[in-house]
């Protein structure tokens, strides 16, 4: 009896018939009426067992066809985070998913809408996914404003405009096979943002008409931010979307280009809102941070890019013997003078290291020379020699006492081996005195 | 003032004994000199482990920063520390030697099992002396080897995990192990050690040294233990302290990183050279043997080697017929040489 109730309420668990079931068998048991529930119990199960393995019609029909653009989506839908959610076709394309025939299945009067327009494809997902109410109850952390932001989207404001090449909802996030933006596979997953994107973006034929460059994709791939995502594997690693925004995807305009960077590298953004060179970029209309380190192929900063030798970028604005120019060799000495000093410093330490000293304290005190570069190196966003020195100094005294250290070590190791020999010599000696006092025994 | 201190420690009674001590002389007497010497390189252990105690400190939190002051700031801590690493080292090897010759020379004979088995429990001792020893420094090699000696212990049916419980002080190895391990170091591996050696070299003072049966035939000389035998061991033990001067000042024993419990275990990991056979061969030993785990299959025939080993004396009894005597080579060659080539690649191996 019980397993049969359990075997019921299993099979039914996402059916109606299942509550209705249970509650007549419990009022049935209560009654007392065994026989009528052992009756009741046999045509209800069959019943329940029919209804529990008839499936979506729409599903059974178009994974049968042979025109793949209708029997994908149902394939696709397997996986869709939709359906692991306990929707199915009908909850976005209406229609009655129990009828038997594909006209009563697709009858308007039961709510069909189809495949919708281009066009309309920001509302029809934002009939849920705009829907507070609605969404708290599959994801209340999720957020609801995606179709507005959308609208803000050059993507958006185009196919307001009439334009239907641009992306919508479907094009990033895929369609019957909508994974969850954690999920590896997922197209909006960090790994896969900058391929999605570049589909379109990349593509110089489709993009004809947009009159916009189509290098970006291969721009990023070459910077910094695409090694730590794609080699480090870093996925808090900027890409496309962390720059443009996603729902409201927009290039960042020359006003708001260091409010982005400075998201992440918020220190560089803040030095440099106090530097000179905040006003004299405004005054020539040069766009912040990209001006110097580009905008998708931002390569590794390097120690060259500052200073007034060749290659540096100081001397792209500044001239031999203007304020800039003089600072930024200061800087640049300054930071190679540190350098200089680590370099050597360490290069002792490891020589006694390696010649088994233990300089393990000295080479963790070094820590902070190095701590002190990466400081500079973010200083020099201030334009202040002054700033730069503050942390230069203390890192070279600092480097200067692990070279002392290293010293220390090396001429410990000196006299090590010179009390070494003087004690062989008297360990030797003592041995060949005894040696000669048993031969001396046993000449007797 | 003799005749005074004689009369309340009979100190002519024993000298007349050390007199009267005499080693036989024959082309094996080198091999006498590695039990001295073991005791010798003991001897700089309880001098060298004294003084570095004052300055250790036995908790996770201070025990690397300890020896790191030992090393770096203390007035020749660093030669201290050196010579207690190598002279432990050094005194296993000896050990090892000591063994060797005693199994061959087949000193244990009749009246000298009970001596035999002493040395072998004395063996023990200073392998957990070794094992003890090594986690103090608390670095990160120490730690690995440490956690996957004990696990090793673990395995053992039914004594296993609580053997392993109680070397840790829990189920990780923690500044409790490192505790616990101090006070094996510094307390219940002395006293007993102690013991065992006054017994041990009691009973060789009782029985005199053996003369190999092999030339018990022949003309064996003799000499005077006091003082020619004494000086040339003493030649030997001024040898051994330039030995480990040298190679505490041309390779210092190295300190490495401090433990620490959440990073992951270094790459090649490998324990001390005396016990570099054992692990290779349970590298070697298939997962599973005959249906049975094979690693504990092993550990259990390490075990029950080292039980072999005191029942020896009791096993080969003179006279002997010859073809026992051969067994008995045999199994000591074959030892050895697995010993040797097992070591040799467990260093070779990565």
């Amino acid at each position: 009896m019980r397993a049969l109730i359990f075997l019921t309420k299993f099979l039914s668990q996402r059916r109606k018939a299942a509550r209705v079931f249970l509650w007549f068998s419990f009022v049935l048991w209560r009654l007392c009426l065994r026989k009528a529930l052992l009756s009741s119990l046999v045509v209800l199960t069959l019943f329940t067992l029919a209804s529990a393995q008839k499936k979506s019609s729409c599903i059974e029909c178009h994974i049968k066809l042979d025109d793949p653009r209708l029997s994908t989506p149902a394939r696709n839908f397997e996986n869709d985070i939709h359906r692991t959610r306990g929707l199915s076709c009908n909850d976005c394309h209406g229609g009655d998913p129990n009828a038997d025939t594909s006209k009563a299945a697709k009858d308007p009067a039961k709510g069909f809408l189809g495949k919708p327009k281009t066009l309309d494809i920001p509302a029809y997902c934002g009939k849920c996914h705009s829907d507070a109410n609605l969404m708290k109850r599959f994801n209340p952390s999720l957020r609801v404003d995606q179709e507005s932001e959308y609208y803000t989207s050059v993507h958006g404001k185009l196919l307001k405009s009439g334009e239907q090449k641009v992306a919508t909802c479907i094009s990033c996030h895929n369609v019957h096979g909508i994974r969850a933006v954690s999920d590896p596979l997922s197209s909006v997953y960090p790994l896969n943002v900058a391929d999605t994107c570049a589909k379109c973006h990349a593509n110089a034929d489709y993009m004809r008409s947009f009159r916009i460059p189509t290098d970006q994709f291969q721009k990023f791939k070459t910077s910094v931010h695409a090694k730590a995502l794609y080699v480090k594997q870093d996925l808090s690693a900027p890409t496309c979307n962390d720059c443009h925004g996603n729902h409201g995807a927009t290039p960042p305009g020359i006003a708001s280009v260091a409010n982005v960077c400075g998201q992440c590298h918020a220190r560089q953004a803040e030095l440099f809102q106090t530097s000179p060179h905040k006003a004299a970029f405004d005054q020539k209309g040069l766009a912040e941070c990209i001006t110097c380190h580009n905008n998708h192929a931002i390569a590794t900063p390097t120690d060259q890019m500052i200073g007034t030798q060749q290659g540096a970028l100081c001397i792209n604005c500044h001239t031999n013997g203007d304020k800039g120019f003089v600072a930024g060799g200061y800087m640049r000495s300054r930071i190679d003078q540190l350098i200089a000093s680590i370099d050597k410093s360490t290069g002792i330490l490891n020589l006694a290291e390696r010649k088994g000293m233990e300089v393990s304290k000295p080479k963790f005190d070094l820590k902070a020379a190095t701590d002190a570069l990466t400081h500079a190196r973010v200083l020099i966003h201030s334009s202040s020699t002054a700033e730069v020195d503050k942390v230069v100094a203390p890192g070279l005294e600092v480097a200067g006492k692990a070279y002392q250290a290293g010293l220390d070590a090396l001429a410990e190791l000196s006299f090590r081996r010179k009390g070494l020999a003087v004690s062989l010599v008297f360990i030797l000696l003592l041995a060949l005195l005894v040696y000669l006092k048993v031969r001396q025994i046993e000449a007797r | 003032m003799k005749d005074w201190l004689d009369e309340r420690l009979s100190i002519s009674a024993l000298v007349a004994i050390a007199q009267k001590k005499e080693v036989p002389l024959h082309r094996h007497s080198i091999w006498y000199y590695f039990g001295g010497m073991t005791l010798f390189l003991f001897t700089v252990q309880v001098v060298t482990g004294i003084l570095l105690l004052l300055y250790y400190r036995p908790s996770a939190e201070n025990a690397f920063e300890s020896v790191q002051f030992i090393i770096t700031e203390v007035q020749f801590g660093w030669l201290i520390r050196s010579i207690h690493s190598w002279s432990a080292n050094l005194m296993i090897a000896t050990l090892f030697i000591h063994l060797f010759s005693v199994f061959f020379l087949r000193a244990y004979h009749r009246p000298r099992e009970i001596t035999w088995v002493s040395g072998v429990i004395l063996l023990f001792i200073v392998i957990c002396f070794g094992f003890s020893g090594y986690l103090l420094p608390w670095n990160k090699l120490a730690y690995f080897a440490t956690k996957v000696g004990t696990e090793i212990a673990g395995v053992i049916p039914i004594v296993g995990r609580p053997a392993l419980r109680f070397l840790r002080g829990g189920n990780d190895v923690t500044g409790a192990t490192l505790t616990r391990f101090f006070g094996f170091h510094v307390a219940v591996l002395p006293a007993t050690a102690t013991v065992f050696i006054a017994i041990h070299i009691l009973l060789v003072q009782l029985h005199g040294m053996s003369v190999p049966p092999s030339l018990a035939k022949e003309n064996v000389g003799k000499m005077k233990f006091v003082p020619n035998f004494l000086l040339r061991d003493l030649i030997g033990w001024i040898l051994a302290i330039g030995v480990l001067a040298a190679l505490a000042a041309l390779f210092p024993w190295e300190l490495g990183e401090k433990a620490d419990p959440f990073a992951p275990a270094p790459a090649g990991i490998k324990p001390e050279w005396y016990f570099l056979f054992m692990f290779q061969t349970l590298k070697f030993i298939p997962a599973k043997l005959l249906g049975f785990d094979g690693e504990v299959l092993g550990i259990m025939a390490f075990n029950i080697i080292a039980l072999l080993l005191f029942i020896v004396p009791f096993v080969d009894r003179p006279p002997g017929n010859p073809r026992r005597r051969l067994l008995f080579n045999v199994i000591g060659v074959i030892a050895l040489l697995y010993i040797v080539v097992m070591t040799i690649i467990g260093y070779v191996t990565k």
